[in-house]
């Protein structure tokens, strides 16, 4: 039985257990994956092994007396304490060896500032951009400054072997180095409720030139669109999508179809009209104000919206609602988006 | 002993009126009951039937899982809710009211009075209020998680509901900010948590003072030693519980800043804190098992358990080793990276001892007369089960390899070949090692059998490419999953589906059992613990005199006669074995 299985995991793709790997240090984690893989298949092809034996040596026969046998053999037992010891002790050793590379970031890493937040990512650089995808250069150390919105995310980049929790109140960090170019998943492994499955983005690997040039388009693109067509590209990368949907169905958040000028019903009882200074309002404090029969959950884009997108996303709304004809007869708000 | 060429146990026909379970009629014998055979039995069918809540929802879970993309319900938002109190009811269920009493409360109680040649345990009413407070905790908890699912599932509201959407780990500040009805559900747990600190408390006191004469510490059976570890942790981490339980209750309600970021506190205080508790629990869910293990080996080898006191200390070690490890839960979330490291370090110390157990049930393996008997598959499915489960957590305490996997499939699977694999496995065995002294039936071998087959392929079906799913870097709690990991998702529903046939086939079993199950003997498997040497089903008072002990592990004073299909006691030269017959209990009724 044990060489058949060991013949069976030396045929298997190199892919099978471990997936690409793509990072500085994904080579040395796999190393310490595929030492502990061997220890583990031969120890249980070992116990495996040593049980079918005996059972099968060993089963009870009629008429045959059981053969006597010691119950204590110090020997033994020192043999199988010592050597389990010192197997963990060289599995600790490489398994905390690498981590400390892990763990410690060249001084020269580029910094990228990550913000979690139910449900998305928002990567901020440098020159001020903010984009949901992440962008780093290739061959590069980048270090990422994790920070949260609301509650406990985890920022897990499979390729790289790497992974952090997203604290709220505390920055924790992580650092690595791109070796390949591509796109990479990116996922959230801290449950996060409703759509924590869904919070799921790339990274994007780029040659740093192409890197370069990225970046100095992406930092002004909102200024080169109208602002309507403008607030439809943040809606969709900036999180407002995971909620706002534009047909009318509800889904954590009110739909945007159709809400500009109309009395909206809060969950207080009261209204509001849906203007510039509420939808203002709601991007900034979004607890303040909550439209009713849905739950207080949108954490604030205050610090993350600039003034100019905030207003690009008011003309997007206000793009969504129905001709100008319509729009200035009362009609009694408060329809739609509720379930 | 008296002499005599059979003694006690010979009476596989002892007067029917005299057993526990018919010397007293009516409800109220059984609800005021004292008699731990019966707190035991009232256990089981509670325990049982969360069982089978938390395994219809496991099934469920899987078939949301078959495909990515909302499967149960046709909105993705309400799908992912579904999905998200389904687990959370899956994961609670399952630890709080399966796996952590399960072994303590429905065989400890059973057994472990009898194992000690006692009456009953050393509090009785306690032991009754224990269950009471189980009864209470459980009943508030289920009721609370399994409105939330209902609530999401046709989309009304009911009374007293909310459900609980944070995982069984109620980690801050989700669980702080989420709508669903967390209060209740920590009053529950915390309710359930006293249940078992009392029960604990119980044991201990039991294995103190009752011991007969003769048994003296080393000379306990290692099923014993294995309870009275799991009831140290019960006693020392379960109040820890209770307390973290009450700070979050403090925070919710009172808005006291203790664990969120915005009140003042510190997330991460809350994962220390709730870790400290259910780390050793896990050592609370695996130790009892790892007793029933010890017994089940060495009964079926007709062999002394090899390296007695080498087991029984292992037991303690991990007993005290678990308070030690928690920090292994949080290597990504951003502690220092010493804390990390000394965490490594301590957590691989807890794979010694389970290693030194591993070894020793080969040993005792080693040169006996193996019967493969239901219970014995069990074990060695166990003594399987539990080295992959073990040796795949030594890639979860070396660090760089459990950033990797930290909250990915590959935990899950860990985990369940850890508490499932092992503990479920462990408590089938003995279920089925004691059912003839609960009820006085056999079981059907045959079926008993088969029946093990397919929960053993079943459950590798199901976590074996867990792990798989885990290293490619599936996370854990996915309602939906990227379309890459279908493969993985597909097999191992396929599995849970094998696996839940087995365990209904496993129930068909037992209440065939009960109904039509031949007459048991006294002492069916030629065990030497105490239990054995009185009548199946036990009287009320279990043993009419004293009881006297030697080595629980001497077998060879237990003949097998074919005419009672059961061992006797024979009086004797034990140091001369006689040849030793198959039992004919092999073939089926």
């Amino acid at each position: 039985m044990p060489p058949s299985v060991i013949a069976v995991l030396a045929q298997l793709p190199d892919t099978f257990w471990m997936p690409p790997s793509a990072s500085s240090y994904s080579g040395d984690v796999d190393r310490v994956f595929y030492l502990i893989l061997w220890i583990c298949a031969l120890m249980f092809a070992l116990v495996a092994a040593l049980m079918t034996i005996f059972v099968v040596r060993y089963r009870r026969r009629e008429g045959k007396a059981p053969p006597p046998a010691p119950s204590f053999g110090t020997a033994l037992e020192i043999t199988w304490t010592v050597i389990p010891t010192l197997v963990v002790i060289v599995i600790f050793y490489f398994g905390f060896r690498t981590f400390l590379d892990m763990a410690t970031p060249p001084p020269n890493a580029y910094d990228i500032q990550v913000t979690a937040f139910k449900w998305g990512w928002a990567f901020g650089y440098p020159n001020g951009h903010v984009d949901n995808r992440l962008h780093v250069p290739l061959d590069r150390p980048v270090r990422l400054v994790l920070r949260s919105e609301d509650v406990i995310h985890s920022l897990y980049v499979p390729a790289f072997r790497v992974k952090k929790d997203v604290v709220p109140g505390r920055y924790n960090t992580i650092w690595f180095q791109a070796t390949k170019a591509g796109e990479f998943d990116l996922f959230c492994t801290e449950y996060c409720g409703t759509k924590h499955s869904d919070m799921a983005t790339v990274v994007v690997v780029q040659e740093p030139r192409e890197f370069e040039r990225w970046l100095d388009d992406a930092g002004n693109w909102a200024e080169k669109l109208p602002p309507a067509e403008a607030g439809r590209k943040l809606w969709e990368i900036r999180g407002c999508k995971q909620c706002h949907t534009l047909d009318g169905s509800s889904r954590i958040g009110p739909s945007f179809l159709a809400i500009w000028g109309k009395e909206r019903p809060l969950s207080d009882g009261s209204t509001v009209l849906v203007d510039e200074n509420y939808v203002r309002e709601s991007i900034l404090d979004p607890s303040t104000r909550i439209a009713a029969g849905y739950e207080n959950v949108m954490p604030t884009y205050r610090g993350r919206l600039k003034d100019s997108e905030i207003t690009a996303l008011i003309e997007f709304i206000k793009s969504l609602a129905p001709a100008p004809a319509e729009a200035g007869t009362p009609t009694g708000g408060g329809e739609d988006g509720q379930r | 002993m008296s002499t005599g060429t059979t003694t006690t146990g010979a009476g596989a026909t002892t007067g029917a009126n005299d057993n526990y379970l018919t010397c007293d009629r009516g409800i109220r014998s059984w609800l005021l009951t004292l008699d731990h055979k019966r707190i035991g039995l009232m256990y089981m069918v509670v325990i049982l039937a969360s069982f089978f809540l938390g395994g219809l929802f496991a099934v469920l879970l899987r078939t949301e899982l078959i495909n990515p993309g909302p499967t149960l319900l046709a909105e993705e938002e309400r799908a992912w809710d579904f999905y998200n109190h389904m687990f959370t009811l899956h994961g609670a269920v399952m630890v709080f009211m399966f796996i952590i009493p399960g072994i303590p409360a429905i065989l400890g109680n059973f057994v472990l009075p009898l194992m000690l040649g006692a009456r009953d345990v050393a509090f009785p009413r306690l032991n009754l209020m224990s269950f009471y407070l189980w009864l209470i905790g459980g009943a508030f908890f289920v009721w609370v998680l399994l409105s939330g699912v209902i609530e999401v599932w046709l989309g009304i509201d009911l009374p007293g509901g909310g459900g609980l959407d944070t995982g069984w780990t109620f980690y801050t500040p989700y669980s702080t900010t989420t709508s669903s009805a967390v209060v209740p559900a920590l009053l529950g747990a915390f309710t359930l948590g006293f249940s078992s600190i009392l029960t604990g408390v119980n044991f201990i006191a039991s294995i103190h003072m009752l011991r007969p004469e003769g048994m003296r510490w080393f000379r306990m059976p290692l099923m014993l030693w294995a309870l009275y570890g799991t009831s140290v942790i019960q006693v020392l981490a379960t109040p820890v519980l209770g307390i973290t339980l009450l700070l979050l209750v403090a925070e919710r309600v009172l808005g006291v800043g203790i664990f969120d970021p915005s009140l003042g506190g510190d997330p991460v205080l809350f994962q220390h804190f709730f870790w400290f508790y259910s780390h050793p629990a896990v050592y609370i869910m695996i130790l009892p098992a790892m007793g029933i293990i010890s017994e089940l080996i060495s009964v079926f080898s007709r062999k002394h358990i090899f390296g007695y006191k080498f087991i029984a200390f292992s037991s303690i070690a991990i007993a005290l080793l678990g308070f030690l490890v928690w920090g292994h839960h949080m290597f990504t979330s951003g502690q220092s990276a010493l804390a990390n490291a000394i965490f490594s370090l301590l957590t691989f110390s807890v794979s010694i001892p389970s290693a030194i157990k591993v070894f020793n049930w080969l040993a005792t393996l080693y040169r006996g007369s193996i019967w493969l008997a239901t219970p014995l598959l069990y074990a060695l499915g166990f003594i399987l089960l539990f080295a992959l489960g073990g040796l795949t957590g030594l890639f979860l305490g070396a660090l760089a390899t459990d950033i990797h996997f930290h909250d990915t499939y590959f935990i899950v699977a860990h985990f369940h070949y850890v508490m499932m694999g092992s503990t479920l496995f462990a408590f089938i065995g003995g279920m089925y090692y004691w059912w003839p002294k609960m009820f006085g039936k056999m079981y059907s071998e045959l079926w008993g059998r088969i029946s093990a087959v397919v929960v053993f392929i079943g459950f590798n079906l199901t976590f074996f490419v867990q792990f798989v799913a885990g290293s490619q870097g599936m996370p854990r709690r996915y309602a939906n999953y990227a379309d890459a990991y279908t493969v993985y998702h597909q097999i191992s529903t396929i599995g849970s589906y094998v696996l839940a046939v087995g365990l209904v086939m496993v129930g068909f079993n037992w209440l065939h059992a009960l109904v039509r199950g031949r007459t048991a003997p006294a002492n069916p498997w030629g065990g030497n613990t105490l239990e054995w040497h009185c009548p199946s089903p036990p009287p009320h008072h279990n043993f009419s005199r004293p009881q006297r002990v030697g080595d629980p592990y001497e077998f060879r004073r237990w003949r097998f006669d074919p005419e009672i299909d059961g061992y006797v006691r024979v009086e004797g030269d034990p140091v001369a074995p006689a040849p030793e017959p198959a039992p004919a209990g092999t073939t089926d009724s």
